[in-house]
């Protein structure tokens, strides 16, 4: 273990008291955001913005170097017969791919995003998974998704995940480090904030609610309590941290509630790819479809966009 | 409780804004001037007056309504009683739900409309109008229409009949809902009516009365008699009232109960209120802050039952005040008609007028002012979603109601601290109460003496519950069985 790490471990890792979360509350929150009304010009900014913070994800038993090749031509070229709109922010692999997905991206400014620590059930030993995080940084990987211990989290063993954390942090090096929380294994929104602030405090440069693999993914109000933990530890540290809600965010429709959320919620600085990002696959054909129609006034067959 | 700044803060002047998403007003007619609704039809006043309603947020002429003089008012009152002796209160209760089930399915369908006029005519931001005033005003029809066959199942063993005649006389917050409310439970008890709107907010109350008649409800058992105060007095003054339903000021109130004294007519009184919302330490902060703003801010504070003393507890005080400013950086302030609009115009020149005074007045007593810095619009009446921190029991802000978008800040220590400030009050409407801790909730609800407690949220309403207050909040409740008994003789 190296000395930041200890560091952390020597202060006391949460605070005090982590406040409570009321569902019903935040339920009502994300009703009263999603009634926004988004229009005109407001909606074909929100839609480039979505564009340019996905995080477009292949994270298949079945990928193959030419699947991922391909998704990477369409993550800097998401449609041939625009070329003034975004490319994404990152390309999520696993961490087999790195390399494929590093050569084929090149100077393009997209970041490879790598999973690891025995993803998406964190079920292998410390040192595995952190062999893993080095692996992946040493093949190229800007950034590492990893998935906390649900079982120690949810025993109790807050010490456990807190010290996990902060060594992935470590194993890191210069790499960014998205925590996954799970939170469709967490079951209530109090142990969602308690996990949020926990993973913060242990040095998390952006949190992520979930791998994709686990029914409910990604949600609003989950996404919201998570944003507030934010918030909270922005205040407290002045330290910014980023959110990605992952799986299960398909239409364009859904994530622009989600950025209103976040615009209401942590304002301006947190409007760009650095500090949000959407973990999706098919995300960027709908918003592509959405854009066109804001053009036309007439929706294109999805057979108009390249499925990668 | 310091008032500093918080070391971080974030910054809700964003690079991406919300274009304008107006609803279109073209769906919504409104006359160029209308009559009396006396008799099942719309009728010229005797006095030959009218006068003109306006939009706040705009201040042009929407409308001109009649003035209602006493010769009018007699002449509803007359048309009333011969309904009732007549007609309403001999027809079969079954029948007579029917008739209000029409009027509550008539307002569902003609929900855009109502909700486009309401926000128009008073001020308030559509998307309150279309999802809060308009849903709950039919609901309270339906409500009551399926208790008009069953009141001997409400009241059992007490002979439950009719009072008669009803005059009602609304304010100008919830013009729609507050008509309703009033007149809902009234018919299904078998009562007729003569209402007076508020005279500003006059146009759903009328739009209401072309239901009625669409409804084909029998002639004269609903008329609408425009007008001001003296329009209302002469009301509350006539011989042949039976009772008295009264929603508006504390003052207003007492000088009805005063002229009412001795004459055996019933009444109820819905009058004034300055609720302490509580936040424990405790308390889920983040959806306790939300609260705070819907329990102030709704209705740009135009709420009998607003939430308008926070008394916080120290130890969260900065955390919660830090936060609440924050988050009335985020109010969008504008077009009332704007779909995004959360906090809309002031109702009148009068109201904002008497706002200013008290936060003249806030500050003059040396209470610290905290206003949102969004630019409001240039024509129109509006007050910018405001807090006053360093206030005490004694501040005019603490005491009396402002009854616009103005919050009092105190801290407490302990629990009997809350509810003693809580109750240090000429009046008793509602109260909140924030706490992770459920016998907490039912400590403090037991011990405010107040008539509606939120725990965990605020400014919910169901035309199930009974709503009134105690002390000079007002007599009587409106709602559930309790309201229907108030529009009953029981034995």
């Amino acid at each position: 273990m190296g000395r930041s790490a200890q560091e952390r471990l020597l202060k006391s890792p949460l605070p005090d008291y982590i406040t409570r979360v009321d569902q019903v509350g935040v339920e009502e929150r994300v009703a009263r955001l999603c009634s926004r009304s988004i229009k005109k010009s407001s909606k074909i900014q929100a839609l480039k913005l979505i564009l340019s913070q996905i995080d477009l994800t292949t994270l298949e038993g079945q990928d193959t170097p030419g699947k991922v090749g391909q998704l990477c031509q369409k993550a800097m070229r998401l449609h041939g017969a625009w070329p003034d709109i975004p490319h994404v922010a990152a390309v999520c692999v696993y961490p087999m791919m790195v390399t494929v997905a590093k050569k084929a991206l090149g100077e393009s400014g997209i970041n490879v995003a790598s999973v690891a620590t025995a993803f998406p059930s964190g079920m292998a030993p410390m040192h595995i998974k952190l062999d893993e995080i080095k692996m992946a940084v040493g093949e190229g990987a800007d950034e590492i998704d990893m998935v906390i211990s649900r079982g120690n989290f949810l025993q109790g063993e807050y010490r456990a995940v807190f010290d996990e954390i902060a060594m992935c942090k470590e194993a890191c090096g210069n790499a960014h480090l998205k925590v996954i929380l799970e939170t469709g294994e967490l079951g209530a929104l109090d142990r969602v904030r308690h996990a949020s602030t926990l993973a913060m405090h242990a040095g998390a440069d952006f949190i992520k609610t979930s791998t994709g693999k686990i029914q409910p993914a990604a949600t609003l109000p989950v996404t919201l309590v998570m944003l507030q933990a934010i918030r909270d530890y922005f205040y407290e540290t002045g330290r910014m941290v980023g959110m990605k809600p992952a799986g299960g965010i398909s239409k364009a429709k859904l994530a622009i509630q989600y950025l209103v959320m976040l615009r209401e919620t942590l304002g301006d600085a947190w409007l760009c790819p650095d500090w949000f990002r959407f973990g999706a696959s098919s995300l960027a054909n709908d918003v592509l479809m959405q854009i066109q129609k804001q053009h036309t006034g007439i929706y294109q067959s999805e057979d108009y966009f390249s499925k990668d | 409780m310091s008032t500093g700044e918080p070391a971080h803060k974030l910054n809700y002047d964003t690079r991406w804004e919300y274009s304008p998403a107006p609803e279109s007003a073209d769906h919504a007619r409104i006359d160029e001037q209308y009559g009396l609704f006396i008799g099942g039809k719309f009728v010229a006043p005797k006095s030959g007056e009218y006068f003109n309603t306006i939009n706040p947020a705009t201040e042009k002429v929407l409308s001109r309504v009649a003035a209602a003089n006493a010769d009018d008012v007699n002449n509803a009152v007359k048309v009333a009683r011969g309904a009732y002796e007549n007609v309403w209160s001999k027809m079969r209760p079954a029948e007579r739900g029917k008739y209000i089930f029409r009027i509550a399915r008539i307002i569902q369908e003609r929900s855009r409309e109502f909700a486009i006029i309401e926000s128009l005519d008073g001020g308030k931001p559509i998307r309150e109008a279309r999802d809060i005033d308009v849903p709950l005003a039919a609901a309270h029809f339906f409500y009551h229409a399926g208790w008009a066959d069953k009141l001997d199942y409400a009241f059992p063993c007490r002979s439950p009949s009719p009072v008669g005649v009803v005059g009602q006389i609304i304010p100008w917050n919830f013009p729609l809902l507050m008509a309703a409310w009033k007149i809902a439970p009234a018919l299904a008890c078998g009562n007729t009516v003569v209402l007076k709107p508020a005279e500003t907010t006059s146009l759903t109350a009328l739009k209401l009365a072309e239901v009625i008649r669409d409804a084909d409800l029998p002639k004269g058992v609903v008329n609408i008699v425009t007008g001001d105060g003296s329009t209302g007095s002469a009301l509350v003054q006539h011989n042949d009232i039976n009772k008295i339903a009264f929603t508006g000021s504390t003052d207003v109130g007492r000088l009805i109960q005063h002229s009412l004294a001795g004459t055996g007519k019933k009444y109820t009184l819905e009058l004034g209120g300055k609720a302490a919302n509580i936040i424990f330490a405790d308390a889920p902060i983040d959806q306790a802050v939300e609260g705070i703003i819907n329990a102030i801010f709704f209705n740009q504070g135009h709420v009998c039952c607003a939430g308008s003393r926070l008394l916080v507890q120290e130890s969260v005080a900065d955390q919660v005040v830090t936060k609440l400013k924050e988050r009335m950086q985020t109010l969008i302030i504008g077009d009332p008609l704007d779909k995004n609009t959360d906090i809309g115009a002031i109702n009148s020149a009068a109201q904002l007028e008497r706002i200013n005074s008290y936060l003249e007045l806030g500050q003059n007593e040396g209470a610290e002012m905290f206003q949102c810095t969004t630019k409001t619009p240039d024509f129109g009446f509006w007050c910018p979603p405001t807090l006053f921190t360093q206030v005490a029991q004694s501040h005019s802000i603490v005491r009396e109601e402002v009854f616009g978008p103005v919050l009092a800040i105190q801290t407490f220590r302990t629990v009997d601290e809350a509810i003693s400030k809580a109750n240090n009050t000429q009046y008793g409407l509602s109260g909140g109460v924030w706490t992770d801790k459920g016998s907490k909730i039912f400590n403090v609800g037991k011990n405010i003496r107040a008539g509606v407690i939120w725990a965990n949220t605020f400014n919910k309403f169901d035309p199930t519950s009974p709503f009134g207050g105690y002390k000079e909040s007002g007599v009587g409740r409106e709602g559930g069985l309790h309201g229907l008994s108030a529009y009953l003789n029981l034995d």
